[in-house]
């Protein structure tokens, strides 16, 4: 099968995450934007890594999923917070650090 | 003189243990206060008197002693050693000091009488006495500044003493500041000498400096010269520096008479003899001194010919007095000896004037208008007689004691320097004019308040003479007055007493014949005084000063002194000042303020950025990427093209 295909998929997942973190205010949405990228991204590592028969890109899609379980686990606990004293879970609502 | 050498610390601790007493005890010693200082005072002289008596049996060339006391100061290169210095320069000074000090102590006694603050007049006494002899005794240039900055302070805390409650008391205060700053001028030019002499010579102390004179370039030699004459024109009130002077008499009248006419205003008189092998070693340094003696003492007299304040024109007389003492102390070896000569008669004459000059304001309810004065002779003999005495010494009327020293600067004045006989004609000429003009104003100031056919005095004024307290102290300087310079002047004993310190100086022959040089001289003074006795003794005095030529209104103003003063220093000091001021502000300030600004404008165009919505910040990385990844793109496109093309 053309590598390509899998390139295309893993570009296409990334642009739907992408556009999922600017458009959506719901901050758990926003997340699952963030982890429909970063698994996109995981794609295109294995796919160049099967394609260079090299095990390196195979290694760096181990160490996204791990970066990525302490990033839900660090995310989730700060949108819980900002759940628990605003009552709202919308992105758009944490905006006091501003100019 | 080894065995009472250790006496002479006492000189300096006495009056300063007294001083330290009557400030610290406060209060508590107001009742006996002033008798501790003059007990202070009186101990001093009893010291003085016996290492005097001490150094006059021992060999001349053994008398100069240096009593070290402790190390001072160790720094690097720098090791002075604190220790005073006995040599009959020194000890003719201390004499001096503590002598009239101890008389004028007595006087302020009575004189201070009815002051709430006598204690505090005695301890500041104490402490000028204490400080003028560290300054005489000093052994280098170091402790010497300390004692010439401890007599400025004394000087300023007695001549702004009335600063409260009187009508005058601002003007006291302006007066006292006026002097300190003045003094400030001079000092800059006694650390500038110093640190010339720690420059080239690697040390302050006279023992190394000044034998090391004759091997300093006549370059260095000339700046150190320069610079201590400059310290002695602020300290004596020579020309430019004399304008503080006449304000000075601010002060009570003792402290008139001690401090700026007997002793500390001579203190630029003792430090330019004292550096003599440094002014030798700098003939234009030489010369500098001279004229500034000369342009005094003629500035002195000229200006005490119009005043009518009676201690205004003692203080234009000393100015003038101590203009001689320059003009010698400028002469060399020669001149030396009749510097310090003059300067212990006129210790003494002008003292006694001074404290004459305070018993007749006392017996006058204060009054100083020498055009109120008149016929007080009769309610006044003592002082009468004591100040003729003095009024004769300063005329330097042969026998009393400012002839034998006037004379001897006047002689010395017509001798060629260098095989330069301008230089006698010159500088002769002026000292016998000044002596004529001497004549003039002193006997103007004898007889205006002593002679006249009618008293002028305002109503409700019943002179008398004051306590004795008062009149000893001014019949033994009116002795002092008469005899001292009989005593030391014939035969040469007080110039062969100091050769062991000034050098033996070489006879020269004066451009005239001294018989004629003293005919001459006396001739002037007479006709002076005669002028003065038909002006002011037989002519009635008017109760109003008239108006006066231009020469006599300019020396009323003190020949406008003040003002060039204050257009030639004030007011561009003032100028640069608020330049500075200005400068500072609008420029500097200005200028810096315009970083900050544009900081926090560029800052605000930044901040705009900063909405607080996480997607506007995702947007913008994703932006970025975006960007990024373009240009790469194009740049390798780009880059591989130009590879393609090589």
């Amino acid at each position: 099968m053309d590598v390509t295909n899998y390139v295309v998929l893993a570009a296409v997942l990334f642009a739907i995450g992408a556009t999922t973190v600017l458009l959506r205010r719901n901050a758990i949405v926003v997340f699952m934007g963030v982890e429909l990228m970063l698994n996109a991204t995981n794609l295109a590592f294995v796919t160049f890594a099967r394609m260079h028969g090299d095990l390196t890109g195979q290694v760096l899609a181990f160490f996204v999923m791990v970066v990525a379980a302490a990033e839900v686990v660090v995310g989730l606990a700060i949108i819980v917070t900002i759940f628990r004293t605003r009552r709202s879970a919308s992105v758009d609502d944490v905006n006091l650090l501003r100019g | 003189m080894n065995d009472v050498i250790g006496l002479a610390p006492w000189l300096v601790g006495f009056p300063l243990i007294g001083a330290a007493v009557l400030l610290l005890g406060g209060r508590a010693t107001d009742r006996w206060g002033h008798w501790l200082g003059v007990a202070a005072s009186a101990a001093s002289a009893v010291v003085a008197f016996i290492l005097m008596f001490r150094m006059i049996g021992t060999p001349p060339e053994e008398r100069a002693v240096d009593h070290g006391l402790w190390t001072w100061l160790s720094a690097g290169g720098l090791d002075v050693d604190l220790g005073l210095r006995l040599d009959p320069l020194s000890l003719t000074f201390v004499m001096l000091v503590t002598f009239v000090g101890t008389l004028i102590h007595v006087y302020s006694v009575a004189y201070m009488d009815h002051d709430v603050d006598r204690r505090r007049f005695f301890a500041y006494l104490n402490l000028f006495v204490a400080a003028m002899l560290t300054l005489v005794l000093a052994d280098s240039y170091l402790l010497l500044f300390v004692g010439w900055e401890g007599v400025g302070v004394a000087s300023y805390l007695l001549i702004g003493f009335w600063d409260t409650g009187r009508p005058s008391a601002r003007e006291n205060a302006v007066a006292a500041k006026k002097a300190f700053v003045m003094n400030r001028v001079g000092d800059m030019g006694l650390i500038a000498a110093m640190a010339i002499l720690f420059a080239t010579v690697g040390s302050v102390s006279f023992a190394d400096v000044l034998p090391a004179a004759g091997g300093l370039s006549e370059t260095t030699a000339t700046a150190v010269g320069l610079c201590l004459l400059l310290a002695a024109c602020g300290k004596s009130a020579q020309f430019p520096l004399q304008a503080w002077l006449g304000d000075a008499m601010a002060g009570p009248t003792p402290v008139s008479a001690l401090i700026h006419a007997a002793t500390m205003v001579t203190a630029g008189v003792y430090l330019m003899v004292r550096s003599g092998p440094i002014l030798e070693a700098a003939p234009t340094a030489q010369l500098v001194v001279v004229v500034v003696g000369a342009v005094t003492l003629l500035f002195g007299a000229v200006v005490g010919t119009a005043k009518d304040d009676i201690k205004k024109a003692l203080a234009a007389s000393t100015m003038s007095q101590i203009g001689y003492m320059m003009l010698a102390a400028g002469l060399g070896p020669a001149g030396y000896a009749f510097a310090i000569f003059h300067l212990l008669t006129h210790g003494f004459f002008k003292a006694g004037l001074f404290l004459g000059a305070g018993s007749v304001m006392h017996a006058m309810g204060d009054q100083t208008d020498m055009r109120r004065f008149g016929g007080l002779s009769r309610f006044l003999p003592i002082t009468w007689i004591t100040m003729g005495l003095g009024w004769l010494a300063i005329l330097g009327i042969p026998p009393f004691s400012g002839f034998w020293s006037k004379d001897g600067i006047i002689e010395a004045a017509f001798v060629p320097v260098d095989g330069q006989p301008w230089r006698a004609w010159v500088f002769g000429s002026v000292a016998v004019l000044g002596a004529a003009i001497t004549a003039f104003y002193m006997t103007r100031l004898f007889f205006m308040t002593f002679g006249g056919r009618r008293p002028r005095w305002t109503e409700n004024q019943h002179p008398h003479e004051g306590s004795p307290l008062m009149w000893w102290p001014l019949v033994f300087l009116g002795v002092g007055s008469a005899a001292l310079g009989a005593v030391l002047g014939i035969g040469g004993t007080f110039t062969t007493w100091l050769e062991p310190v000034v050098g033996h100086a070489e006879h020269h022959e004066p451009v005239l014949p001294v018989p004629a040089i003293i005919t001459v001289t006396l001739v002037l003074v007479v006709l002076g005084a005669a002028l003065a006795f038909r002006m002011y003794a037989v002519a009635l005095v008017p109760e109003e000063a008239p108006r006066g030529s231009f020469l006599t209104r300019a020396a009323r103003k003190d020949l406008y002194q003040d003002a060039a003063n204050e257009t030639l220093v004030v007011l561009p000091a003032h100028g640069v000042a608020r330049l500075v001021q200005v400068g500072d502000r609008d420029v500097v300030d200005r200028g810096w303020g315009v970083l900050p600004l544009a900081v926090s404008w560029f800052g605000a165009m930044f901040r705009k950025a900063q909405t607080g919505y996480v997607r506007s910040y995702a947007a913008g990385m994703a932006g970025g990427v975006l960007v990024i990844a373009v240009v790469a793109w194009l740049v390798i496109q780009l880059g591989g093209g130009l590879g393609g093309a090589q």
